[in-house]
């Protein structure tokens, strides 16, 4: 039997409500222990279905409300204990729980393992070897090609940049070890490969941080508009969609509750949100309203901070400043049709950094300067000529996380003072599992540098 | 023809990889006889009159602890003995000894000849004798018949040898001997795969002729050390090596002369090794370096010629002269003997089982150089093996295949039967992927049992072995158990040393662990009960400062173990395996890989297809278990 545990996705991918998320093997219970926080799994009855939550134990943040089935091998498909997570948040949430479970020690099955699985345990019917076998190799075509299609040229380049950075590393090391007394190299030093090893691990951050840009391309970024009622939060929904969306009046707290738009500005899908105009209040629906519009607020990628030029700038106005700092803020100062009362210096201090624009949305002035500065947030302007590098696949960034968190090591033996060689042993595994994604893993290569960087021999 | 006698095993050479194979068959106990051509140059040395380095070094321990004899014989014969990497980490720190090489080959005749159950016997050995795929014995050129079940052939780069210089080309062995053609043929005629492999060596130069003081002196360490686990007495007399530079003139000359060299005129045919370039090609490859450095190493202690180490070379014996004469200290330096390129036929090596056997003709062994490898070490390492596995085979007993977590001699034979070699193969540190494990500190504690096992290792040092052993685990216990409390004397050594002091207590090995504390400073703050043996005390200072790395090495080891676990049958018909890439099975039919573990790192075999392969090694298994 195999001993390590392994998780995929194992519902098709598409646009499917509900996505499964399963893992087999003697740790299912415990690693998916780790993430959901409602029950301990490793103490319920063998298959029952239990409600709960799954949260990133990291940063104990919420990822998903889920359906979380328990089966103890071995009455399972693959006679091992089976984990199986029911998420209904469409492919972002499916792959966010994935990956958590790779990170808490699962590892993302191969193609058609889990038959594999099942076979090699006893549980297929020997007749079916065969189409086992099928499967297997007609998953991991098709496996293949997805993946290479995910793979943009221009990561594969960067990929291959870093591999060659961290190889050239390496065979220095290598160098120094196996020909200690060939002068012409020079011995490589602890601070050498710090240098190195930031290098590539800050590369390796900004392309997780790309991931992060792809989970975005596909659900939306998330943007609250924000500001006191009446200064024309709705008003701002409905001409981003191009569409009266939202209900428009002179009275304040129309918005009573929060209404959801996806825009495309640009070419940056945005997923908007209207809120209820944020106020102390006593009405009980605009109250939940209100509540409603600090959640939204603190779920959000982006902020709308919207303030009315017309009027001072009031105490509340600085609060909302004040609950959306450390975000991503665009300041709107509207209604500049009508006479600026509002202390542009106050506000230039409350942005601190944040753009400001000035909008006048009933003569529809100020809107391609807001659309670009959206764009700008995000993309730094990139996304407009689509040039964008960025992995979705989850093997890929698991990888990725992989190979930071390698590096990490090797940073950590440096502090530690071990000596090169060993550090070496995690720069090499940061290498082999950059291979991993491009596909190319040949030890030997690393002794073809060796002989082609330097000149040894006797 | 006259039959000459019947024996267990045939050793058919005597260089390093013949000698280790027919001691170790003999000591296992079988009767075994070995040919070689020449019995004044048992083990001689052709190339560098040194053994050991990064790596190599290790493998001669790791012979050592399998009861082998290089390691002996070198602590007993060198002039010079150094410890590299010092100034690195424990996992690549290897010994390397300056033989001399006249005392090296005196002494190992010596050890053939009080070798009881070992014949020796001087003969060109032209045929194997092989009747229904098996192996029966070797005939020899002047007609005698010798009989076994197991023959080793390790005959080095003897097959059909040429000896290059130049446009001058002339079959030989190394040194002027005599080459072996029929031999060659024959195995060519058996049908095995045979690759054109080339080596080379330096000039020589009489010591009398050199102007040192143009060089820089290369001292063997003050600390004696030797290889050997049973060596007690050490040579405090050492002869020093020198370094100098080969320089602009030296560049020009070569570059002049480009097209006579042997290996540019378009003559040589084999495939030399990137790691031993010639000097030619150093400076055609490299040409921006200004100089390359050049190692003077005597050849022993009752000779004057000193092996240019730098310098290998196949360029005609005049430009020879004249290259040396740029080289500083060298001007007047009078040539002794040229130096020289050497072709010859080497076996493709995933012909063989991991034991050395030849898959085509059973009971044929091959060791050595005749595999496609190139050093002394790694042939002496195959040589045990082969010698151990040939005895088995015949005497009915264990065989031996060594895992890559288990020596560099794993690695070795692994990387020969598995993947081939398409250049001499040497051993790299970087081809083991557990070197932590690999240490030359602890090829004792990896290997002796196992040594002991095969019945080459007497009990008198098995026993000593099992002390050491001991004593190690009981201190590293006694570390881990240990709280050393934050006391005056204690917080004074730590801020002595340079580290921060002490919050709390902590446990002895958690101190050690710290970069700045030794296992000197723990001794002094919690004395072992009585004094432990310095190598006790490395040992454990190394097992608890890189434990973490130790046991993440440990984790890997036991994943690839689990596939190394997964035997394939010996009958597995490959193209009954559906969905295997023909390429995959292309491989997977000529290396034939004993576990899927093997099969796992043959270039050209993907995941899938292992995942399919163990489907249908289930299948295979179920079936047989249903029918029964
Ligand atoms: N003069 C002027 N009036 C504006 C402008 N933008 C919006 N208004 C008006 O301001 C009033 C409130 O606009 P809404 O968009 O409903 O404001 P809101 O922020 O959504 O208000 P609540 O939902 O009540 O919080 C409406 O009468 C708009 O027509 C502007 O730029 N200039
Ligand atoms: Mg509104």
């Amino acid at each position: 039997m195999e001993q390590d545990t392994i998780a995929a996705i194992s519902t098709p991918i598409g646009e499917g409500a509900i996505a499964i998320v399963r893992l087999s093997g003697d740790e299912a219970f415990k690693i998916a222990n780790r993430v959901f926080k409602t029950k301990e799994l490793t103490e319920v009855d063998s298959h029952t279905i239990h409600y709960g939550n799954i949260v990133d134990p990291k940063t104990d943040e919420l990822v998903e409300e889920v359906m979380v089935t328990v089966m103890k091998g071995p009455k399972t498909f693959t006679r091992e204990d089976i984990i199986e997570i029911n998420c209904h948040g469409g492919m972002v949430s499916v792959n966010r729980v994935l990956q958590l479970l790779l990170r808490e020690g699962a590892r993302l099955a191969e193609p058609g393992e889990f038959t594999k699985r099942a076979f090699l345990n006893g549980r297929i019917d020997l007749s079916q070897a065969e189409a086992v076998m099928d499967l297997i190799r007609a998953k991991t075509d098709r496996a293949m090609n997805v993946a290479l299609k995910q793979m943009d040229g221009r990561l594969s380049d960067l990929i291959r940049k870093l591999r060659q950075e961290l190889i050239e590393t390496v065979a220095h090391v290598e160098v120094n070890i196996d020909y200690p007394e060939y002068d012409d190299v020079e011995e490589m030093t602890h601070d050498m490969l710090i240098d190195k090893a930031n290098h590539v691990k800050k590369e390796i951050h900004k392309i997780l941080q790309t991931a992060k840009q792809g989970k975005i391309l596909r659900e939306g970024i998330a943007t609250a508009i924000i500001g006191r009622p009446n200064v024309g939060k709705s008003s701002l929904l409905n001409k981003l969609a191009h569409e009266n969306k939202a209900i428009v009046t002179e009275i304040p707290g129309t918005t009573r509750d929060v209404i959801e738009e996806y825009v495309n500005v640009r070419g940056v899908p945005l997923r908007l949100i209207d809120t209820a105009g944020i106020r102390e209040t006593e009405d009980i629906v605009e109250k939940i309203g209100v509540d409603r519009s600090r959640q939204a607020l603190k779920e959000a990628d982006l902020i709308l901070l919207v303030l009315n030029g017309n009027e001072a700038f009031t105490k509340e106005d600085a609060a909302l400043f004040e609950a959306a700092q450390g975000m991503d803020v665009i300041v709107l100062v509207n209604k500049t049709d009508l006479e600026l009362n509002i202390d542009m210096d106050k506000v230039k201090k409350a942005a601190n950094d944040a753009p400001i624009i000035t909008t006048s949305l009933l003569e529809e002035r100020g809107i391609d300067e807001l659309e670009e500065a959206i764009a700008n947030t995000f993309f730094e302007g990139e996304l407009e000529s689509g040039d964008l590098t960025y992995v979705s696949n989850v093997r890929h960034i698991q990888l990725l996380e992989q190979a930071e968190s390698a590096l990490d090591d090797a940073l950590n033996g440096i502090e530690m003072d071990m000596p090169l060689d060993l550090v070496q042993i995690d720069i090499t595994r940061t290498w082999e599992l950059l291979g991993e994604i491009i596909g190319d893993n040949v030890h030997e290569s690393l002794i073809d540098q060796l002989f082609s960087q330097f000149c040894l021999g006797k | 023809m006259y039959n000459a006698g019947q024996y267990d095993v045939i050793v058919v050479g005597a260089g390093h990889a013949g000698v280790e194979a027919g001691l170790a068959a003999a000591k296992r106990g079988a009767k075994t006889l070995m040919l070689t051509l020449n019995l004044d140059l048992i083990a001689f040395m052709p190339c560098n009159p040194s053994i050991g380095g990064p790596a190599k070094g290790v493998v001669v321990r790791e012979i050592d602890a399998l009861g082998g004899q290089m390691g002996k014989v070198i602590d007993k014969t060198h002039i010079q003995m150094r410890l590299l990497n010092t100034s690195k980490g424990p996992a690549v720190r290897a010994l390397r000894a300056q033989a001399d090489k006249v005392l090296y080959q005196q002494e190992m005749k010596r050890v053939l000849e009080n070798q009881e159950n070992l014949t020796l016997r001087q003969g060109m050995v032209d045929e194997v004798i092989v009747e229904d795929g098996k192996v029966k014995g070797v005939l020899t050129e002047t007609k005698a018949a010798y009989y076994a079940p197991t023959v080793i052939v390790t005959t080095g780069t003897f097959m059909r040898g040429k000896v290059l210089i130049g446009d001058i080309e002339y079959e030989s062995g190394p040194n002027n001997q005599r080459a072996t053609v029929k031999l060659s043929e024959q195995l060519e005629q058996l049908g095995f795969d045979i690759v054109r492999f080339k080596t080379g060596t330096p000039p020589r130069v009489n010591s009398h002729t050199i102007d040192y003081s143009k060089t820089e002196i290369q001292p063997g360490d003050e600390e004696p050390r030797a290889f050997s686990y049973e060596t007690t007495e050490f040579i405090t007399d050492q002869i020093p090596c020198w370094l100098t530079y080969t320089g602009e003139f030296t560049h020009q000359i070569i570059n002049e002369n480009l097209t006579r060299s042997a290996m540019y005129s378009g003559a040589e045919r084999g495939t030399g090794p990137r790691y031993c370039p010639s000097i030619e090609d150093k400076i055609v490859r490299f040409n921006d370096k200004p100089r390359h450095q050049i190692f003077l190493e005597p050849e022993g202690r009752n000779t004057d010629e000193v092996y240019v180490q730098g310098l290998s070379t196949s360029l005609p014996e005049d430009i020879q002269k004249r290259l040396l004469e740029t080289v500083p200290g060298l001007e007047k330096a009078e040539m002794m003997r040229a130096g020289y390129a050497i072709e010859y036929d080497a076996i493709v090596p995933t012909q063989l089982w991991p034991t050395l056997e030849t898959k085509k003709i059973e009971g044929l062994f091959t060791a050595g150089q005749i595999n496609g490898t190139s050093g002394y070490e790694e042939a002496g390492a195959q040589g045990i093996m082969a010698g151990i596995n040939a005895a088995a085979k015949v005497l009915d007993k264990e065989t031996l295949i060594l895992d890559r977590s288990q020596a560099y001699i794993g690695v070795l034979i692994d990387d020969l039967v598995t993947k081939g070699t398409n250049e001499p193969y040497r051993l790299l540190t970087s081809r083991a992927e557990y070197r932590l494990l690999l240490r030359h500190d602890n090829a004792d504690l990896r290997l002796t049992d196992l040594g002991y096992q095969m019945g080459l290792i007497p009990e008198e040092r098995y026993e000593r072995f099992t002390t050491k052993k001991q004593l190690i685990e009981e201190e590293v216990k006694r570390l881990k158990s240990n709280i050393i409390k934050p006391s005056e004397d204690v917080q004074q050594l730590i801020q002595d040393l340079g580290g921060s002091p002490l919050k709390d207590g902590v446990r002895a090995s958690d101190l050690l662990r710290r970069p700045e504390v030794k296992y000197d400073h723990i001794k002094q703050l919690i004395p072992a009960e009585a004094t432990l043996p310095n190598d006790v005390e490395e040992q454990v200072e190394i097992i608890v400062k890189y434990e973490g790395y130790i046991e993440k090495s440990m984790q890997q080891v036991e994943k690839m173990r689990k596939m190394e676990n997964k035997r394939i049958p010996e009958r597995i018909d490959y193209d009954d395996v559906q969905g295997i890439a023909t390429e995959a099975k292309e491989k997977l039919k000529r290396v034939r890989p004993l576990s899927v573990g093997q099969a796992s790192r043959i270039s050209g075999v993907n995941p899938s297809d292992i995942s399919i392969l163990l489907v249908y090694i289930e299948q295979g298994v179920r079936s047989k278990a249903s029918n029964e």
